[in-house]
């Protein structure tokens, strides 16, 4: 393995890390705050891809595009918030799952009527195309840089957001103890509305921000959620932090691991046995380290609750 | 949430409900007279739907056993009908046909599979029990996936059903039709027998409240491991009628969405209630069926009426037909 891959396989990871933060933190707050568990998380970052390529065909403009499907996948979470969800809190989680669960089938098929079962692309915006040199020989392309730069963009904001704010600091309590935050006077309903529009809208902005890259069809969300969910469980429950660094790490984990897992098998394996036994490895790795993490502390890296 | 706790144990723990034996009969019956609808047509197709739809159903009062009963939400359920479909298939790639050893090597494999998992995940509590289940699907699912002598990610297809003392008594629709019936009224009333003994009262009490059950002396665990596991062989038996029906095993068996489904099928049916488990097994795999009949755009249908059901049938459609028991 040389070095140039190595580093180019850490950039990769990094950046789907920052994707699973930006998913992982509207989960992991709406779970940690609301005790919601909501599987249709993933379908808002599949329709925030669907709102980019429908937008950039209206307008013709990445930036415009970006800004409309942040709004309306905002407006749209706030929809099923006010429609659905806000009578499944307290609610049993299963209710939960199967309620959400209806809402995939619903979306995903809705979409795949509307646009066709084929996927879509959307085109890389001109400014952020093309690659650069990042060291001697070794190319890596703007845009994926951009991404990571975006979501640690996001992640600072939300560190000042969840720190240093007022809301933040409800939401904060909210994590830890939401009955009584409501007790203290605080219209909670108010602030689950604004979580849950809020987590949307972060979705709907990985959904927006993959969409060059990969293709955008209507199950695009399905894995991807089922990660985020390790994601906040590693990370514990309503910690952004802790959803932070576990996106990260599950996202090097998973992508080094796809890298490199037959290369060092094969230090300790005969090359065939190495061949075989690496993709299987590199693709259980994740759950791997989740279970090792739930073995080894329940409550993730950041417990939030007591 | 004390005083509901208290309440319910109250009126559940004296007497389980066996009165309510008519409607599962009703159930059996109607599931056992399918093969007449032949008579009227050419339903060959319709009978190997049914016989699907009862394989799901044994694995759905599996999961409903540990789910319900224990309050164990197992995401990883698609495992155990994994790992007992490809018992059946590597039997039959190394020219082991007898029902007896294959079903053995199945429900063996899926048992062995549950006490491992379960003895680790069993440390975990709630959602964490839920995604500590995923993982260990997850992984088994790579390592079928990874199976390359047996098919890799394409599956392995089986030469011929299982025999009995050599002789193909298995390989006609309506024999197999009967015999999965049959299983699934032998796993049905087992698993009532189970709910309904003093084992299945520990589990629900301790699901109940656990520090109640400590304080009267009861440690849960092995009782919740003796849970799973059962729950893991009902469902690894489900996977090897199924192997065995289509006379194919795949990694497709144990994808996380299959775990997910066989949890929809006990929620739309009515948690804790085996016939409910049966009812939304019957109800996902026939309704998918049908719905995919009349519009290609099935799941428009569908996924509203999961919405519908979630909101306002507490206790499932189960709750519905037998009105409302729980508030």
């Amino acid at each position: 393995m040389s070095t140039a891959l190595l580093a180019v396989q850490t950039l990769n990871g990094l950046q789907l890390g920052v994707l699973l933060f930006l998913i992982a933190a509207g989960l992991t707050l709406v779970f940690g705050v609301m005790d919601f568990i909501n599987l249709a998380h993933g379908v808002q970052y599949m329709l925030g891809a669907y709102f980019a390529v429908t937008f950039y065909g209206v307008t013709g403009s990445f930036l415009l595009a970006l800004l409309l499907s942040l709004a309306a996948a905002m407006a749209l979470g706030l929809l099923l918030e006010i429609v659905i969800f806000r009578h499944l809190y307290g609610r049993d989680h299963l209710d939960q799952v199967l309620a959400t669960f209806g809402i995939i089938l619903f979306v995903e098929e809705g979409v795949r009527m509307i646009f066709g079962p084929t996927s879509l692309s959307l085109p890389m915006p001109e400014m952020l195309s093309g690659a650069i040199e990042l060291m001697p020989r070794l190319l890596y392309p703007i845009y994926r840089l951009a991404i990571i730069a975006a979501g640690i963009g996001v992640a600072i904001l939300l560190y000042v957001l969840v720190n240093h704010t007022r809301v933040g600091m409800l939401v904060r309590a909210g994590a830890s103890n939401a009955p009584m935050v409501s007790a203290l006077g605080v219209d909670i309903g108010r602030l689950f509305m604004i979580i849950f529009g809020f987590g949307a809208m972060l979705a709907g902005f990985a959904g927006v921000m993959v969409a060059p890259i990969l293709s955008v069809e209507p199950n695009m969300g399905d894995n991807l959620l089922i990660l985020a969910f390790v994601v906040i469980v590693i990370g514990g429950i309503g910690s952004v932090r802790g959803a932070f660094i576990a996106a990260l790490l599950v996202g090097l984990v998973d992508t080094l691991g796809r890298s490199f897992a037959s290369d060092i098998l094969r230090t300790v394996l005969s090359s065939s046995a190495a061949n075989q036994a690496g993709p299987a490895l590199a693709s259980m790795l994740t759950y791997v380290l989740m279970a090792a993490v739930l073995f080894f502390r329940p409550a993730g890296l950041f417990p939030v609750r007591r | 949430m004390q005083d509901a706790a208290v309440e319910t144990s109250a009126r559940e723990l004296p007497r389980p409900r066996v009165a309510s034996f008519a409607l599962p009969a009703l159930l059996f019956a109607l599931l056992a007279l399918t093969p007449l609808i032949g008579l009227v047509g050419p339903e060959r197709y319709l009978l190997g739907l049914v016989t699907r739809a009862m394989i799901f159903a044994i694995a759905a009062i599996g999961l409903d056993l540990a789910l319900g009963c224990g309050g164990l939400v197992s995401f990883g359920h698609a495992a155990f009908i994994g790992i007992g479909g490809y018992a059946a298939g590597i039997l039959n790639v190394a020219g082991i046909d007898d029902v007896a050893l294959v079903l053995a090597a199945s429900l063996g494999a899926s048992a062995l599979f549950a006490l491992a998992t379960g003895s680790i995940s069993l440390k975990t509590r709630g959602v964490h029990f839920i995604m500590i289940t995923l993982a260990f699907g997850q992984m088994a699912y790579f390592v079928a996936n990874s199976l390359k002598a047996y098919g890799g990610d394409d599956g392995l297809t089986l030469t011929n059903r299982v025999t009995l003392v050599g002789r193909d008594v298995f390989g006609g629709t309506y024999a197999f039709f009967y015999l999965v019936l049959a299983l699934l009224i032998l796993v049905y009333l087992s698993a009532r027998a189970i709910s309904a003994s003093r084992f299945g009262r520990v589990l629900r009490g301790a699901k109940d409240n656990e520090t109640r059950m400590a304080a009267i002396g009861f440690n849960p665990y092995p009782f919740r491991l003796t849970a799973y596991v059962i729950s893991g062989v009902m469902a690894g038996l489900a996977g090897f009628l199924l192997a065995e029906q289509s006379e194919f095993v795949s990694p497709a068996f144990m994808t996380w969405q299959r775990s997910g489904d066989l949890i929809i099928m006990v929620m739309l049916g009515g948690i804790a209630s085996l016939d409910g488990a049966i009812l939304g097994a019957l109800i996902v795999v026939l309704a998918e069926e049908m719905l995919a009949g009349v519009t290609e755009h099935w799941r428009v249908i569908f996924g509203p009426f999961l919405v519908l059901v979630a909101l306002f049938a507490r206790g499932g459609l189960i709750g519905l037909v037998r009105g409302r028991r729980h508030g």
